[in-house]
């Protein structure tokens, strides 16, 4: 019993009385090493979560717009998150237009009826962000290249959206993104929650 | 390692003794730099970019901490401290900001010609796998800092650029656009993402100048390379380094420092984009966005995917574009041709220049507005892109007929030395 203790053996042995080979020393090892790891970990968390949305970013989460003076077939431009956004008031030709497209003939199968909130097809409400790679498309200002499509054009790498912003022609891959939005009033509309 | 007849470091001064036993900086400095670093004797120009890359990121280190005593890293007021402060107000602030700004282009200049002289001369080729490997690390760096570095000045096409870039990430399926607003810190960039990028553009200079240290480090353990690709065999292929290349080194730095003063001086804004002089503006996108002259090539990869294929359009461009910089670390093992530099393999040289204006076409695809015929270019040389690097490069190192090396650098030198006596 003398080799146990002065070989640092631990109290486990097999069942024959001959040591297990786990020694003390393995032991603190692993648990040291173990330990200094968890703790690295938790020290790189406020390191990592800092370059994430800060508190003074996410405020300005929600934005109150007047859309009482936009005329069928005019829209304007916003800005929501610092993101531009297009709100525009679809006119009986666009919507038909964008009613008459089969669903399977799209890259991102979308109705304008899912895009737009009951009763009120005529309001589309999208982020003014290409899905390709964030420019800005044009259409929405009055002259503007609105594309064959009827919708938005963007000039960076040809995208083409319809009268319901869902992509038809180029490289983005997505419709333009419809925000979380509500009626306020029926001449009130406020983005984000 | 070093050669065995490099001259050994011996301090006469006592105070130089005294130093070598305690802190042998001059020790290194004399074995790396000095006479006690031999060199292939028959370098040519070609073997002046190390140095001079060197000399740019001194530079651009130097104007960049300067330029940095001036800057505001605020959406509100960095392109005011840039265009106003800068370019006006501070004294000498025009030429700091000039120099700071063309030092990356012609930074790129002299790495384009550096990687040119390594893929000619394979230089990547054992035993310098990792020199080469580092040398794209560093390349990466830049590639990186000059990015971050042009949205500073928060025009158009420093929000664009920093719009579209950070847009590759979104590329990927689910973790995409979650990974764009960790490293944008909102959702379209501004303060956050600028104050970040002014940072991590201080920072990486000094990465970048760790990385050349082990460049150097690795190169340094078998020695340099010879447009021969012959190795060094005993001291008569040989000259120390100093004086004999940084005489050559300094007189070629000097010359090449005057092209780029002449740039710097005359031409100033030739190689940048003048919408970069308009606010940035997040409600409205220049209508010709293109990255520096820089990433024209890479950016011609990223836009030559126009259809959907199993994956989206997009992240094929996004991969493709990584892609063809992250190959070049494979490059040793795709090419295992024996023999090192390309004037001894003829058909290796002929794909080699296709190559060259392979990507010549990719940079004036990724400079120019899109076509349908310029889109069809791009597609035709992305593809060759690819094709030259993992098909047409390892089959020609397996059939090509190599010419016979001559049996020793010096042989090389003095052969050409006795024809040239005997012509005259």
């Amino acid at each position: 019993m003398a080799t146990k203790a002065s070989a640092g053996v631990t109290g486990e042995t097999g069942g024959d009385g001959v040591p297990s080979g786990v020694r003390r020393r393995d032991f603190l090892n692993v648990a040291a090493v173990s330990f200094a790891g968890v703790g690295t970990v938790a020290a790189l968390a406020p390191l990592i979560v800092q370059m994430s949305p800060s508190a003074d970013v996410l405020a300005l989460s929600t934005t109150e717009v007047d859309i009482s003076k936009i005329q069928p077939g005019q829209g304007i431009k916003t800005q929501w998150r610092k993101q531009p956004i297009f709100i525009r008031n679809l006119t009986p030709k666009e919507i038909a237009e964008a009613n008459a497209v089969s669903l399977s003939d799209l890259r991102d199968p979308q109705s304008l009826a899912e895009r737009t909130k009951p009763g009120k097809a005529n309001w589309l409400i999208t982020l003014g962000v290409c899905t390709h790679l964030g420019c800005v498309p044009l259409g929405i200002g009055e002259g503007e290249n609105k594309g064959p499509y009827g919708g938005y054009f963007c000039p960076c790498h040809g995208s083409m959206y319809d009268t319901a912003a869902r992509i038809r022609q180029g490289p983005a891959p997505k419709n333009l993104e419809v925000p979380e939005y509500k009626f306020t009033s029926p001449t009130t509309v406020q983005i984000g929650s | 390692m070093s050669f065995s007849w490099a001259k050994p470091y011996e301090p006469k001064h006592p105070a130089m003794k005294w130093l070598d036993e305690r802190l042998p900086i001059p020790r290194l400095v004399y074995g790396a730099t000095g006479p006690g670093y031999p060199v292939p004797r028959n370098l040519n120009y070609f073997w002046n970019f190390g140095v001079l890359a060197g000399v740019f990121l001194t530079i651009q280190i130097v104007t960049g901490i300067v330029l940095a005593m001036h800057y505001v890293s605020t959406a509100d007021g960095a392109f005011n401290s840039v265009n106003q402060l800068i370019m006006r107000d501070v004294n000498a602030g025009w030429l700091l900001r000039y120099a700071h700004m063309n030092g990356a282009s012609f930074f790129f200049i002299v790495v384009y010609i550096h990687i040119f002289r390594g893929l000619y001369y394979g230089s990547y080729k054992p035993p310098r796998e990792l020199v080469w490997m580092l040398g794209l690390v560093i390349y990466l760096l830049m590639m990186a800092n000059a990015f971050m570095g042009y949205v500073l000045p928060w025009g158009q096409m420093s929000y664009w650029g920093a719009q579209v870039i950070t847009g590759f990430f979104s590329a990927f399926p689910l973790v995409g656009e979650p990974i764009r607003v960790w490293l944008l810190g909102g959702y379209a960039p501004d303060q956050a993402a600028l104050t970040r990028f002014f940072s991590l553009h201080y920072l990486l200079p000094f990465v970048i100048a760790g990385v050349v240290i082990l460049h150097i480090w690795a190169l340094h353990i078998p020695g340099s390379g010879n447009p021969t690709g012959v190795d060094v065999k005993d001291e008569k292929d040989t000259l120390p380094f100093h004086p004999y290349f940084t005489a050559k080194d300094g007189w070629f730095s000097a010359s090449f420092l005057l092209i780029y003063a002449l740039v710097t001086f005359y031409a100033p804004n030739y190689l940048g984009h003048p919408d970069n002089y308009i606010p940035a503006n997040p409600l409205a996108t220049p209508a010709h966005i293109v990255p520096e002259w820089y990433f024209w090539p890479f950016y011609a990869i990223l836009r030559s995917f126009t259809l959907d294929f199993i994956l989206p359009a997009k992240l094929w461009g996004v991969l493709a574009m990584f892609s063809s910089i992250l190959l070049l670390f494979f490059l040793p093992w795709l090419d295992k041709s024996p023999v090192r530099s390309g004037t001894y393999r003829p058909l290796f040289k002929r794909f080699f220049w296709l190559m060259v204006i392979d990507v010549l076409i990719l940079g004036y695809v990724g400079g120019a507005p899109i076509s349908a015929f310029r889109t069809a270019l791009g597609q035709f040389a992305a593809a060759y892109y690819f094709l030259h690097f993992l098909v047409i490069l390892p089959l020609v190192s397996k059939f090509e007929t190599t010419l016979p090396l001559p049996n020793s650098i010096s042989e090389s030198v003095l052969g050409k030395r006795g024809t040239m006596a005997t012509a005259g």
